[in-house]
């Protein structure tokens, strides 16, 4: 029920309705929960509704920290190997 | 994004967490999701089993709407369509089997003219109701703080376009009332909560600090992929290792700290807090909403006196209610893929796509 997904607009009208892509399929979406989006953003979409937008830079540094820890494992694997 | 899913990157995050519970004493560290689309990606990613062979238990907790909803609710509406003409009763799937006493909505047989109708939107039942004006549409709404300030707009809308054939049932649910009830029966040691993402989005990390504060318990807002999820893992037992009772949040790129202040405050113009009885849980003070006084005309409650006085009641056997403290697991049940199955359920557990019952049946069951 609190399912949301990610998705990117395409289409933005003045009585905030307007579409996103979702996965290829355009799907009507109704933007009065947000403010200040525009064509391209990338929004979570509820039940029809944009709850939430997307943001990129806090995005970028999930995904970099995952790079991180990834990083950090396979080191800690090589000194294991070498260990034995 | 696909690093949220990479398996090179989810066997890291596994072993990070491997490393801290080796730190730790008193394992299992029981953590409870609080949410059923968590719960859901749990299992759909077969992290479960994994984290039990690393010292996590996690427990499901009462995150899923259509399953804390009491029995009342659903015979309320199944006897306004089976008794009132011309009703279109517009709710979601989910809604329409759960199953009660007196059947389910989809078994129930509409009076003359009326109907229920699946939607996938709120707003498809307001233009329902423009659609039919010689028709009277009930959205019977349900959902917490993801779906409230959807479900309210819509009652605006139907307001400013004085729509007077629109009306709401509303079964809504805040979050963290529960929560407190939860911690303060002590039925069930937690040692931690990962806070639904997308309730969290709406408002905000505040609303979870008093759990941090007055019972010392740490948590972490997060988001459904699988190394969302065991990044906030990972997190907690940082702080459970220092003794540190926070709120974190690593669903930043969703949640910003104050959450959503449109959809606040459509819900503070709209809503009023009142005590409401959960499935499982029973009464918990100021866990509901209902629609403000000036809105009246749109709630189905008054429009139609209806008589809604729940009570704990179930099928015989089913233990939802237990499912959704935290007490016990699903597979504990005596009817769990016996009696009760997603084919024909018994308890509004096995029916959402949220329910830890359908969840542990979809992924974890072998007959
Ligand atoms: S398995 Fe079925 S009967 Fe048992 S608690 Fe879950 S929903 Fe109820």
């Amino acid at each position: 029920m609190c399912l949301g997904i990610p998705a990117k607009i395409t289409e933005l009208h003045s009585n905030k309705q307007g579409k996103v892509d979702y996965l290829g399929t355009k799907v009507q979406v109704d933007f009065s929960l947000v403010d200040e989006v525009k064509i391209n953003d990338w929004v979570i979409v509820h039940a029809g509704f944009a709850i939430a937008k997307l943001n990129e830079t806090e995005a970028q540094e999930t995904m970099a920290l995952l790079r991180e820890y990834a990083q950090f494992v396979s080191t800690i694997d090589k000194s294991k190997k070498q260990n034995e | 994004m696909n690093e949220l899913r990479n398996r090179q990157v989810i066997s890291s995050l596994l072993e990070i967490i491997a490393h801290k519970t080796a730190t730790l004493s008193n394992l299992p560290i029981r953590i409870m999701e609080v949410c059923g689309t968590h719960t859901m990606s749990i299992h759909r990613h077969g992290l479960r089993p994994l984290l039990e062979e690393r010292g996590i238990e996690m427990l499901s907790g009462p995150g899923c709407p259509v399953c804390i909803t009491p029995d009342a609710y659903h015979e309320a509406a199944i006897k306004l369509v089976s008794t009132n003409s011309n009703i279109i009763l517009a709710t979601f799937g989910d809604m329409t089997r759960v199953p009660t006493r007196v059947g389910s909505l989809q078994t129930a047989i509409p009076a003359a003219g009326s109907q229920v109708k699946i939607v996938y939107s709120p707003i498809e039942s307001l233009n329902l109701a423009k659609a039919h004006p010689e028709q009277e549409v009930v959205f019977f709404g349900v959902g917490f703080e993801t779906t409230i300030p959807s479900i309210a707009l819509c009652v605006k809308k139907a307001k400013e376009e004085r729509l007077s054939n629109y009306s709401l049932l509303s079964a809504l649910w805040i979050i963290p009332p529960p929560l407190r009830a939860i911690v303060s029966s002590q039925d069930t040691k937690i040692d931690a909560f990962l806070y639904p993402g997308h309730v969290s989005a709406i408002i905000g990390e505040a609303p979870y600090q008093f759990l941090a504060d007055e019972f010392n318990i740490p948590g972490a807002i997060t988001g459904f992929e699988p190394a969302d999820i065991l990044l906030a893992i990972s997190s907690l037992l940082d702080l459970i290792k220092k003794g540190r009772a926070e709120v974190i949040n690593e669903y930043r790129r969703v949640v910003a700290p104050q959450g959503n202040p449109q959809a606040l405050q459509i819900m503070a113009e709209m809503l009023v807090e009142k005590d409401a009885f959960w499935r499982g849980l029973g009464y918990i003070p100021q866990s509901g909403l209902k629609l403000k006084d000036n809105y009246q005309e749109y709630d189905a409650e008054i429009k139609f006196s209806l008589e809604i006085s729940p009570e704990e009641t179930h099928l015989p056997g089913c233990r939802c209610g237990e499912v959704l403290r935290g007490k016990i697991s699903p597979s504990s049940c005596p009817l769990f893929g016996q009696a009760c199955t997603p084919a024909s359920p018994q308890g509004p557990c096995m029916v959402s796509f949220e329910g830890a019952c359908l969840a542990f049946y979809k992924y974890d069951y072998q007959n």
